[in-house]
């Protein structure tokens, strides 16, 4: 029987796994944003000393499991599971990575939700019992992205202004069973939403409802007032997507305006770094919650968070075929609540 | 059937919602900016015909080397990451001339050297132009085969 299960779409740990460390490594761009200062590695060159963005990425992806895995006071070889992904292809960052880091992996694609997507079956692992400690790991390159889903980077376009920067960066998470740190208690498992939006310059647009559907499925499953986070926090919706999220919740009767934030809108500074509606990719929701929440959360100075990172499940065939953009959103309930 | 029918009206909701709130560029400034570049593209292309022409070049010939310079300088300001930045702020103003022609060939074949020659320099160059032609080619023909058929 599914004991752990509660309401619909969430489950509620027994014994609420732990995040014993992490890592973020970014870009030069994102080094120059607001949260610089929380990164643990801003890259000069986006190359990475690599012949390719894609190996780059892959790099980057690699070198936060290695980094959080120290971090975390635990060996390489303590890692039990490896659940990554990315947006390339085939996941060729995850993959590639794990044939170096030689981790036992379950790859993943759930677009930009990956960040909790990973750490949502990493902590249904380890509270089942099947693990001690395991890497969630997800990563996105401006770069590689740009060239498999839009355009080469000469070439002379104009940006629409609902358009996204896709993140150059990577977070790793330790989860273990036991260890000091913030837990997660519970996760949402969102559905797949689509409310027929075909504009794949709008992507906050067509993120949007699925978070809202999962924030709200969380509060309903949980019985949990929505001021019972310090921080409710969204993947990559930017400007646009964050204000709808917004409507569309309290809408259903949650009021998350005073403790409501998206990653996306952190990470750049929009106007002086001229990058319209905000950050978007897999790196975005990864590089924020391990560089400045998990550091927060450390510091006491956060310490309840729901993160939501959210995915847009379109793909380069799906928009040539006129298809709409089908959104997702996975909730992860993170607090101080240390045993 | 009635579900299928909520479902669009539903759909139909939401795109007007979002339309609402989706931020309008500057149509004014974007024009003006496409205008003077644009502009200034086809001037300094009228000035190097001009120039060949003092230099004894027929018309005919000294449109042909204009062309050819001015896919050169396209492709060159690609290649040095300039025509991009351009592009940003003129939009059609830098597209439209044979320059952007040059920079839509340019920029993918740049972009796809690390596949290689054949699969990604090859292949990938005309990713973005490859319909302009084909369309211009396309378009050509008809063309050529009404003027054929009507004027003889």
């Amino acid at each position: 029987m599914a004991v752990k299960k509660i309401g619909t779409q969430t489950v509620k740990f027994d014994s609420p796994p732990v995040i014993t460390g992490t890592s973020s490594i970014v870009g030069p761009k994102e080094g120059e944003g607001p949260l610089s200062s929380y990164f643990d590695v801003i890259l000069k060159d986006d190359l990475f000393g690599e012949k390719s963005w894609e190996l780059a990425e892959s790099k980057m992806l690699r070198e936060a499991v290695k980094s959080a895995v120290e971090k975390s006071g635990k060996k390489l070889s303590d890692i039990e599971y490896m659940f990554s992904g990315d947006l390339l292809n085939q996941l060729m960052s995850a993959s590639f990575a794990a044939r170096d880091l030689g981790i036992p992996f379950y790859g993943l694609y759930g677009a930009c939700s990956t960040m909790t997507e990973s750490l949502s079956l990493g902590a249904m692992t380890v509270d089942g019992g099947y693990a001690d400690n395991l890497v969630a790991v997800t990563s996105s390159h401006f770069s590689s992205a740009e060239r498999q889903f839009r355009f080469p980077l000469e070439h002379g376009n104009q940006r629409k202004l609902t358009a996204q920067w896709t993140v150059t960066g990577a977070g790793a998470a330790i989860v273990s069973s036991s260890g000091y740190g913030p837990r997660i208690d519970y996760v949402t498992t969102g559905k797949v939403v689509d409310l027929g939006i075909k504009d794949a310059n709008n992507m906050g647009a067509a993120m949007a409802p699925a978070a809202a559907d999962t924030i709200v499925k969380h509060f309903e499953d949980t019985g949990l007032p929505t001021s019972y986070y310090d921080l409710i926090i969204t993947g990559d919706l930017g400007k646009i997507g964050k204000e709808i999220a917004e409507e569309l919740v309290l809408d259903k009767g949650y009021d998350i305006l005073k403790n409501y934030n998206d990653c996306g809108l952190l990470i750049f500074d929009n106007k002086a770094q001229d990058t319209h509606a905000g950050g978007s990719g897999c790196g975005c929701s990864a590089s924020v919650f391990c560089g400045y929440i998990y550091k927060e959360m450390m510091k006491n100075n956060i310490n309840s968070v729901l993160l939501i990172s959210t995915g847009a499940l379109l793909s380069v065939t799906s928009t040539q075929q006129k298809q709409s953009i089908p959104g997702i959103a996975h909730a992860v309930s993170i607090t101080n609540n240390r045993c | 059937m009635k579900k299928q029918i909520t479902k669009i009206s539903k759909e139909k909701e939401y795109k007007k919602y979002v339309n609402k709130k989706v931020p309008k560029p500057s149509y004014l400034k974007n024009s003006l900016w496409a205008f003077f570049v644009g502009g200034a593209i086809c001037t300094i292309a009228q000035f190097i015909t001009n120039t060949l022409k003092d230099f004894g070049l027929n018309k005919t010939d000294a449109n042909t080397v204009t062309v050819i310079i001015m896919v050169f300088l396209g492709a060159f300001l690609t290649g040095l990451g300039i025509y991009d930045k351009l592009g940003k702020k003129a939009g059609a103003g830098s597209i439209v001339p044979i320059s952007g022609f040059a920079n839509s060939i340019v920029a993918p074949a740049m972009e796809f050297k690390r596949e290689g020659y054949v699969l990604g320099v090859g292949a990938k160059m005309f990713s973005l132009a490859g319909p302009v032609l084909v369309y211009g080619f396309g378009s050509s023909v008809i063309i050529g085969l009404l003027y054929y058929f009507f004027t003889r």
